[in-house]
């Protein structure tokens, strides 16, 4: 691929070295696991943690003789997941096979599409918080077979290799070398990672391995030309994917600065120590001889396909986000959160639908999400349901509680559950309106307190303790807005 | 295009086949006339012609997404020459 610079270069990424400031370069081809029953070109079953080979057909095994037969479903997850990206659908494409020995690939190579993939250029919107949006080219997405497995600690001199994994469908989705920074490169693979579950063309789970990243990094004078990259293999994690980059950038850095030369090489990044390093050099590992599958005619489709799958596909992350802010009028950031996985932001709705938008953000975000992941739960296993959530602001917005008790109630409601109108009726959580009841009570601290009533006429910001005096006497119930008026007018301020 | 000593050596590396010293001009020989035959072919002119994907007009055949398949590990490993727990066994393989 061409290499096009779309970026302007930004200060704020730079990393100074002795010899004055470097920017990294960062392109990322990322592994997806397509969702599906079956594998991509046998009835084999795609289901995790199954029993050694025991989700192994005879053709991915490769025996001799075995034909590959495409997964329908898995080019429509393909499409679909194009669509996603908006990006441009090929109805032609082709699949090569790419060729090398490893015990984990029975067949000696790879069914993939190199030439003509079946979807070419899109798109990624970044939000990058105050630093504004930015966009990151998508060169292409091609299907692809896995590779099975190999476990190497269960023998002191063999390796033991499962195939339940080998033929399973895969998506490769290549950046184009547009992000900048471990912080972009972040982003991108969480949004990444959301649109795809959005779509359910991938389930996104980063620890069972189905989406892993292989990250390019290259450094460069601020708006030079490119450097020689260097290819991290295999990461797993967005956390890891900034550590790897972050350790990887500062390594070229060194070497250039001490005036050496970047070695374009594979390398594996090390949870365990941050760091990355060079995997044994097989110095004829990238010659994979491609060639057009024999076995497997162009795959084609028309356009009513793919109109077919455009009209069914879900809101989108980008949509949702724009949507939140007109309709419930949440702000931008709070609107990122929420859409950052659909089970948080389809809670949210059910919560926010026909009440104050702003409210339900504020609270689904801060009390609901940040207990949620203190307690190291998911919005699906939230034990305050969204119908009960929403009574909780219904009760807030009659003027039943307020924002204080309601935060009381929500308690009750987490520890206990229960309907909260009625846990408001039975425990006398009402707040008192009755502005009867609270003038009494404030006469009466007036009454009590001549010394504050002669200084809260000079400096009025001591009215806060004379409702804290009147929240006292009726344990926090007093609407907070009626005893504000009522000491206003009667302290005469 | 004519193969050298490297490139005969460098193939067979490539499929893992291994080349005794003296069998390399003999395969570099027999490669160089495999590779003359085939090259008559370039005497054709093609220009604007669709490479041909199929003999038969047809076009590539799909599956339903359904598991027709599987639950057959012992079968599987039944050729490997070391096997356990319907694990194949492989010389150590560490990156």
């Amino acid at each position: 691929m061409s290499l096009v610079d779309t970026r302007t270069p930004t200060p704020k990424y730079f990393i100074s070295g002795a010899t004055g400031d470097w920017e990294m370069v960062i392109g990322m081809e990322v592994h997806a696991q397509v969702t599906s029953e079956s594998k991509l070109f046998s009835g084999s079953s795609t289901e995790f943690g199954r029993p050694p080979n025991s989700n192994v057909s005879f053709v991915d095994a490769a025996m001799p003789g075995m034909l590959p037969v495409i997964n329908e479903e898995c080019v429509r997850q393909a499409v679909r997941t194009g669509l996603g990206l908006k990006a441009k659908i090929n109805k032609r494409s082709l699949f090569d096979r790419k060729n090398y020995f490893y015990p984990d690939l029975p067949q000696g190579y790879q069914i993939s599409q190199f030439k003509d993939p079946i979807v070419g250029e899109g798109v990624v919107k970044l939000d990058l918080g105050e630093d504004g949006e930015v966009e990151i080219g998508i060169e292409r997405l091609h299907l692809e077979q896995d590779a099975g497995k190999s476990i190497h600690d269960q023998h002191p001199n063999m390796s033991f290799v499962d195939l339940n994994r080998s033929g399973v469908a895969l998506m490769e989705i290549v950046s184009k070398p547009d992000l900048r920074s471990s912080a972009e490169a972040r982003a991108y693979l969480s949004k990444l990672r959301t649109i795809l579950r959005y779509l359910g063309t991938c389930d996104g789970n980063m620890e069972q391995g189905s989406m892993r990243a292989d990250i390019n990094v290259s450094v460069r004078r601020p708006g030079g030309e490119f450097g020689t990259r260097c290819e991290i293999k295999n990461v797993n994690s967005v956390r890891f994917a900034g550590q790897a980059i972050e350790y990887e950038a500062r390594r070229q850095i060194d070497i250039l600065e001490d005036g050496g030369t970047i070695d374009q090489e594979t390398r594996l990044f090390d949870p365990k120590t941050g760091e990355t390093r060079s995997m044994r050099s097989k110095e004829e590992a990238h010659d994979y001889r491609y060639f057009p599958d024999p076995d497997l005619l162009p795959l084609e489709f028309d356009d009513a396909f793919i109109a077919m799958l455009a009209q069914d596909l879900p809101e989108l992350p980008d949509e949702k986000h724009d949507r939140l802010i007109a309709e419930y009028g949440v702000t931008p950031y709070d609107a990122s959160v929420l859409v950052a996985e659909r089970t948080s932001v389809d809670y949210f709705e059910d919560v926010a639908r026909g009440r104050d938008g702003k409210l339900a953000a504020n609270w689904v975000i801060n009390e609901l999400f940040g207990r949620l992941s203190k307690e190291g739960m998911s919005v699906e296993d939230s034990p305050v349901s969204a119908a009960q959530l929403g009574s909780i602001f219904d009760l807030i917005s009659q003027g039943e509680i307020s924002g204080k008790i309601a935060k009381d109630l929500f308690e009750i409601v987490w520890t206990e559950g229960g309907d909260p109108a009625k846990l408001v009726e039975e425990r006398g959580m009402k707040q008192v309106s009755d502005t009867g009841a609270i003038e009494k009570i404030v006469d009466e601290i007036i009454a009590g307190n001549p010394d504050q009533v002669e200084k809260v006429r000079e400096k009025p910001g001591l009215l806060g303790w004379f409702v804290g005096q009147v929240m006292k006497q009726t344990q926090g119930k007093a609407n907070p807005q009626a005893v504000n008026e009522i000491l206003k007018s009667k302290l005469g301020i | 295009m004519s193969v050298d000593a490297e490139t005969v050596r460098r193939i067979g590396r490539l499929a893992r086949i291994h080349i005794d010293e003296d069998q390399v001009e003999s395969y570099r020989t027999e490669l160089n006339s495999i590779l003359g035959f085939v090259e008559q072919l370039n005497e054709v002119d093609v220009e604007g012609v669709e490479p041909m994907t199929s003999v038969m007009p047809m076009s590539l055949r799909r599956r339903e997404d359904k598991v027709t398949d599987g639950d057959q590990a012992e079968k599987i490993v039944a050729n490997a020459p070391l096997s356990e727990d319907n694990f194949f066994m492989v010389p150590k393989v560490v990156e």
